[in-house]
């Protein structure tokens, strides 16, 4: 269903431009107006944690930047030459075409444009993101989509322990580079060969023809990424684990890491043994915090909220509830998950621990999560964990605010990472360095 | 310098006590009148980043409590049924007995009391940290040194090993995360680092290994440089010391280029592990610089520190070196001993080729105050102590808490040293001033 | 002071919605390649053509620049009737909603701002009536004193009937609510977008003069601080910056002032024109207060304007002498120093004259687009020309925002220096290892002592350009070799 929103905190189908900028040497190609890739690359990545352009974003990015004449004659043509011009121009690896409104509109036949370069040997293939076919969580799915389809081929063998990794959205979860660091480094902890695909140091192009040769993906997200898993299991019949919970802290993620561990096969001592050595870590400093929340608990919030997408609404959930005991009040989910997944969310949220409960309403429009939250009664200042639009309605309703997902405009982020073990610690920290912050 | 202080951010040398909670098992013992080990814990501890009091800390700090009786008629007995208690009660491996003003002042022979137990073989030492003898870094080395003098023996040399003398545990709210990014940068160069605090130090065991080590570092300006000369006069062990601390890319590579040229690790090892390590911080440098290119034009060009000049020094050179920043003037508040503030000046007259700052060597917040008001013509960058958060409003700027006390923040295991470190530092520093101007 | 004048039966001076985009009407290109003396003299005899890229990377949109002006009325909601994607420039709007009420010491709130939110069956069976539904909306939440309805390249497409839906609405809730015609696809040139939200303001807000307040200057301005308060308050004028942080009260009285002036000419040409011609407000038509000349020049034809002639020279004498110690010293600091400006024209060019004052060469510039005239028609507004009297020779280039052909260009100007407006660019000067200075606001260097501001704060960066050393040793350009061989400006073809 699409509503009128208020304070948008995800944008179109055509934001998968980033999950390209996010791939090693890959170079997007926009087919659309002209302003679509710039309002795209201010809102997903430099008004939000203030990403950068980083290799060949922002600017950088090539486009046709669609004008009344494609508009009218139809823009293959201009199409043709920006893609000519930026084979000959961009120094990239994997060149991915990405379709905005004007195009889809109009009917431009985008793929077969395309497809003739791929035929000539041009690692090339396009995406067809006409931004009004949805939300960008559907963008990174399509480019991704489009490029096993277009572009990767079966596998000789599978290497054994090798695992792809399908989880938080380049870009747009603004702690995306340092959680999937911190994603790799914990399943390479328990023996694994991992494929992060996206961010520093993540193989390009290579890395993504690895693909089919996995012994297995993971789905580390609550539904973003399983339509991906499930065409690579019809594809290449590679198998899937499904994991909906973002693992932060050390309860979640020890879960995560058994259950990774249990579908590779792996020996649980081995297993055990890694998470021994983070749970000491973890706990080390979360119990020399306990004088901290048992002495300054009569002043700090017992409730939280949280106002962000299904990843961080669901894992910061478990989180606070089965680590810190703190008690859920409502849960905004706001990435608009498929009518599928709505049942096994809403679920995930009814046991979030042993007779701790979440009620959850599922929008992305500022205005109705605002006219909620004020209608509501507070015994305390609650927490509220969302975005930077949402810092005037916590004053407003007299709680604390830390902003975690897009927009976020008051802070600078660069690798902190909120997945895992330190990451829960990091999230504990800046949870009360924003409350301390307001003494 | 003994002025009075308005707005202390050190205590006295019986702070060394945080250090001994900061021994994995082992147990402080003060000898002292009632008050003085919660006032340590609650100034070095718990408003400190809110750092809690861990194993043997805190509220469990073992303690005489000396009253009117032990100060008119002397403590040592009631001394002697403490320990005698805390070695029935405390599962600890080491203890300190660490002595205060009164017991000191009173004259009590706390030392052969100490040492009657040492010779009937329990692990127990003690350290003659009476508050008036200095400030608790001063009492951090006295702590140290008297576990080097009173329970070390000689040990063959294994190589690779390195004792690191840098972060005073508890007074550096970031010490934890600090030594941990200090033994993963030498663990990156194949060097096995003896961090002798912390979670998973080692305890009294990585203790007694000290003399086995193949050379100590003095990772700060001048903290543990009389406890690496001691184990040098003892052990023969040699040292490094490197007085700026490694924040960020730039100085993070320097130290470890230097560090393997004195450890004498092999060439290849340290190039590949410094060189995958810039590649990650640039990845991450360069996608910020957009953000640093773009508002800099309203951000503050010039900062100060008020800080030891542990941080004082690495932040100063992160931010002018890598960073384009100006340094503005610099506080140096730790009172280093006089032989080391002519390298200290010198330290900061050569930030970068040609950028030098004016420092004052003070940690009185009047002072400090006044010289911010005099210098300040355009809003600055402040990191400093939660003492420092009115100045920098006053003077316009932009404030971030890094130094003791710190009561505006919770810090756990975050680190502002290394190439992590100093991406870190420049998040809260820049998170700081954008959620102040919205 | 103000003066009673006749009140005319009619209250809002109507129009037809729409604007003509720029290329139409002021002859705007986004391409070419010269010396600002070729380009002034083939503008001026309208011989001015196009030169398309074959290959172009991101620009900007007509809706981002029309979004930026209205979001930040104080007291209006902006409706995006667009799909979600469009919106992606909302938070930017409300980091500077937020940041320039701080420095105005207003209560800082969230920028108001709707999307549509434009889907496949939107694009099918039509949204307008969601349209109205973001209408009520916003209205029941904020009770604004206006509503500006911004069109996209989706509502344009689809053919979305916006004014019938909102004189509907206008009708029903007694606001103006003013379509904003911003499609996207409508012009290569941004600068449409500003036109195109003057244009509604004009429409549907500003009402004709009860009365005239003489002293009072209409000053068009994106979010600068006002530093225009130290030119006209000597003088015994105000200045009214508009139109970003306004109300709409304010908005409907601009017709009042004694003249309109603007920081830079190719944004407010359309409204200030429009001004004169629908209100008799006199538009100051010399290139903006920026530079020693500049400003003279803008001072006197203020001063001629409201009638103060006699005080302006001592004025002007006066500011001149007061900086003349602290100008020669950056002089001196700049002497040799080579500099390039990459920006949208006329700050483009108020730039190149502010840099030339501090003492530095000019070896070439870049604009994002050129205007081959402005509204008023007068050719003593061209800034370009006034910028580049002895320096027209220089290498200058057009393109919109094309950092391929920038990097290219800078790489063989090697300046020592680069001015850089917009977003996104800055960095990829700075890859080079060239200082890059990102101008925000644009106000801090206008006037006489603008020079001495701008000139101290470029002289910091310059002493430690350390963000662009280090950038420059570990970052990669995503270029080939064999285009940073290619002459820059090889993409861009013939005349069209």
């Amino acid at each position: 269903m699409s509503t009128t929103v208020e304070q948008p905190r995800q944008f179109c189908t055509l934001g998968g431009q980033q999950s390209v900028v996010a791939i090693e040497r890959a170079i997007p190609i926009v087919h659309g107006g002209p302003g679509c890739s710039n309002k795209l690359f201010s809102g997903m990545a430099f008004f939000n944690g203030f990403q950068g352009s980083g290799y060949a974003g922002g600017n950088a990015v090539p486009g046709t930047n669609s004008c009344e004449k494609e508009i009218v004659f139809g823009g293959e043509t201009r199409l043709r030459e920006v893609i000519d011009g930026a084979l000959k121009v961009m120094d990239g690896d994997l060149f991915v075409v990405l379709t905005g409104c004007t195009a889809d509109l109009v009917g431009d036949d985008t793929a077969t444009v395309v497809s003739e370069y791929r035929e000539r040997g041009v690692p090339i293939v396009h995406a067809s993101t006409g931004g009004f076919k949805g939300n960008n969580y559907r963008g990174h799915e399509l480019v991704a989509e489009a490029i096993i389809d277009q572009y990767l081929q079966p596998a000789p063998k599978v290497i054994p322990n090798l695992v792809n990794v399908w989880s938080v959205l380049p870009y747009q979860d603004t702690f995306w580079a340092g959680n999937l660091q911190a994603i790799r480094q914990l399943l390479e902890g328990l023996g694994l060969q991992v494929n992060i695909l996206f961010g520093h140091d993540s193989g390009g192009i290579e890395a993504w023809k690895k693909i089919p040769a996995a012994a297995f993906n993971i789905v580390l997200s609550p539904w973003t990424g399983v339509s991906i898993a499930e065409k690579l299991e019809q594809r290449f019949g590679t198998p899937y684990l499904h994991y909906p919970v973002l693992p932060i802290g050390a309860v979640e993620t020890s879960r995560f890491l058994r259950s990774a561990g249990e579908f590779a096969h792996l020996q649980s001592t081995q297993v055990e043994r890694y998470i021994e050595k983070q749970e000491a870590y973890f706990y080390h400093y979360l119990d020399r915090s306990a004088d901290f929340f048992m002495e300054m608990r009569w002043d700090l919030p017992a409730q939280f909220i949280n106002i962000s997408d299904s990843f961080y609404s669901l894992g910061i959930s478990r989180f606070l509830v089965n680590e810190l005991g703190l008690k859920p009040g409502r849960q905004f989910i706001t990435d608009n998950p498929p009518e599928i997944f709505l049942d096994g969310l809403v679920n995930q949220f009814a046991t979030l621990a042993d007779k701790v409960s979440a009620k959850v309403t599922f929008t992305h429009d500022g205005g109705e999560i605002a006219k909620t939250l004020r209608s509501e009664v507070f015994d305390q200042p609650p927490l509220v964990i969302g975005t930077s639009w949402d810092r005037d309605l916590a004053k407003q309703i007299g709680g604390y605010h830390l902003s975690i997902a897009l927009p976020i405009t008051d802070r600078l982020v660069l690798d902190r990472a909120y997945v895992g073990y330190a990451g829960g610690l990091r999230l504990v920290e800046d949870i009360y360095g924003a409350v301390l912050g307001t003494y | 310098m003994t002025g009075i202080v308005q707005h202390p951010r050190h205590l006295c040398a019986l702070g060394g006590q945080q250090s001994v909670a900061a021994i994995e098992r082992a147990i402080p013992i003060l000898h002292t009148g009632p008050g003085c080990g919660f006032k340590l814990h609650t100034g070095l501890g718990s408003y400190n980043g809110f750092q809690g009091g861990g194993y043997s800390g805190g509220a469990t700090i073992v303690s005489t409590n000396t009253g009117e009786k032990e100060v008119v008629f002397g403590g040592e007995s009631r001394l002697q049924s403490v320990i005698d208690g805390a070695l029935k009660i405390m599962d600890g491996d080491l203890f300190v007995v660490l002595s205060g003003c009164t017991s000191e002042l009173v004259g009590d022979d706390t030392e052969h009391i100490v040492a009657e137990y040492r010779r009937r073989g329990t692990p127990i030492v003690f350290a003659a940290t009476g508050g008036f003898r200095g400030n608790n870094i001063i009492g951090h080395e006295i702590v140290a040194n008297a576990i080097i003098d009173q329970l070390l023996e000689p040990r063959d040399i294994i190589p690779g090993l390195v004792n690191v003398w840098s972060s005073v545990p508890y007074h550096d709210t970031f010490w934890a995360g600090n030594l941990a990014s200090i033994r993963e940068l030498l663990a990156g160069l194949g060097l096995k680092a003896n961090i002798l605090f912390g979670p998973n130090s080692g305890g009294l065991e990585a203790w007694r290994k000290i003399p086995a080590a193949q050379f100590n570092l003095v990772l700060s300006s001048w903290t543990g440089v009389s406890i690496a000369r001691n184990l040098n006069e003892r052990f023969g062990t040699p040292w490094l010391h490197w007085p700026t601390l490694p924040i960020g890319g730039i100085e993070t590579s320097r130290f470890l280029r230097r560090l393997q040229e004195f450890a004498d690790v092999d060439t290849t090892i340290a190039t590949s592990f410094i060189e995958e390590q810039e590649r990650s911080f640039h990845y991450f440098f360069e996608r910020a610089a957009d953000f640093f290119l773009e508002f800099r034009w309203d951000m503050p060009s010039h900062f100060a520190t008020i800080a030891d000049s542990f941080y004082g020094i690495g932040v100063s050179r992160m931010l002018t070196n890598e960073f384009g920043l100006l340094p503005l003037h610099q506080f140096v508040t730790d009172d280093p001993p006089e032989e080391f503030h002519e390298s200290i000046r010198d330290n900061y007259a050569q930030i970068a080729p040609g950028i030098s700052s004016n420092i004052s060597f003070t940690s009185d917040g009047e002072e400090i105050n006044q010289v911010l008001r005099a210098v300040a013509s355009s809003p600055p960058i402040i990191l400093g102590s939660i003492w420092d958060r009115d100045i920098a409003k006053e003077v316009g700027g932009c404030y971030l808490s890094i130094a003791s006390p710190m009561t505006d923040r919770l810090v756990t295991s975050c680190s502002y040293l290394g190439y992590n470190g100093g991406l870190r530092l420049i998040e809260d520093l820049y998170s700081s001033i954008l959620t102040s101007i919205q | 002071m103000t003066t009673e004048i006749q009140v005319t039966p009619k209250s809002v001076v109507r129009q037809e919605p729409g604007v003509t985009i720029r290329e139409r009407r002021l002859g705007s290109i986004t391409g070419y390649s010269g010396t600002p003396d070729e380009l002034v003299k083939i503008s001026l005899a309208g011989q001015l053509v196009e030169r398309e890229r074959s290959f172009t990377q991101a620009g900007t949109c007509s809706s981002f620049c029309a979004t930026l002006q209205l979001s930040l009325i104080q007291d209006a909601v902006v409706i995006n009737h667009a799909p979600a994607g469009c919106s992606g420039d909302f938070p930017m709007f409300n980091l500077y909603n937020r940041y320039g009420q701080g420095k105005r010491k207003l209560d800082q709130t969230s920028a108001r701002l709707i999307t549509t939110n434009l889907n496949e069956h939107d694009t099918i069976f039509g949204a307008t009536g969601k349209l109205l539904e973001a209408i009520h909306k916003a209205y029941s939440t904020y009770h604004p004193r206006a509503i500006f309805v911004t069109a996209s390249c989706t509502s344009g497409i689809i053919g979305e009937d916006l004014e019938s839906t909102l004189d509907e609405a206008e009708e029903e809730l007694g606001i103006p609510i003013a379509s904003v015609s911003c499609e996207g696809f409508r012009s290569q040139v941004w600068a449409t977008g500003w036109d195109a939200a003057y244009s509604a303001i004009l429409r549907k807000i500003v009402r004709p003069a009860k009365i005239r307040r003489p002293e009072s200057i209409n000053i068009i301005t994106f979010i600068g601080e006002d530093y225009f308060s130290e030119l006209l308050r000597p003088l015994g004028l105000v200045p009214d910056l508009i139109v970003p942080f306004t109300k709409i009260e304010q908005l409907e009285t601009v017709s009042e002032a004694g003249a309109t002036a603007q920081m830079c000419s190719t944004l407010g040409t359309y409204f200030a024109a429009g001004l004169e011609k629908q209100y008799g407000v006199p538009e100051i038509k010399s290139p903006p207060p920026y530079g020693l000349t500049g400003t003279d020049m803008w001072l006197r034809e203020l001063a001629h304007i409201t009638g103060k002639d006699d005080i302006v020279e001592q004025f002007i004498a006066a500011e001149r002498n007061a900086i003349e110690p602290e100008l020669e010293k950056l002089k001196k600091r700049f002497a040799g120093v080579k500099a390039f400006v990459a920006a949208g024209p006329s700050h483009g060019h108020s730039s190149m004259e502010i840099l030339q004052d501090l003492g530095m060469e000019l070896v070439g510039s870049c604009m994002f687009h050129h205007d081959a005239k402005l509204d008023h028609g007068d050719p003593a507004g061209d800034t370009l020309r006034a910028a580049t009297t002895g320096s027209g020779r220089m290498t200058y280039s057009v393109c919109n925002k094309q950092s391929f052909e920038l990097v290219n260009l800078l790489r063989r100007l090697k300046p020592d220096l680069v001015i850089v407006r917009h977003p996104s660019l800055a960095v990829s000067v700075a890859k080079l290892g060239i200082p890059a200075c990102f101008v925000d606001d644009e106000h801090l260097g206008l006037g006489y002592r603008g020079l001495i501001r701008y000139g101290k704060k470029i002289a910091d960066w310059f002493r430690n350009p350390a963000i662009e050393r280090n950038l420059s040793r570990h970052s990669a350009l995503p270029y080939t070799r064999w285009w940073l061989e290619q002459q820059p400006f090889s993409m861009l073809g013939g005349e069209v």
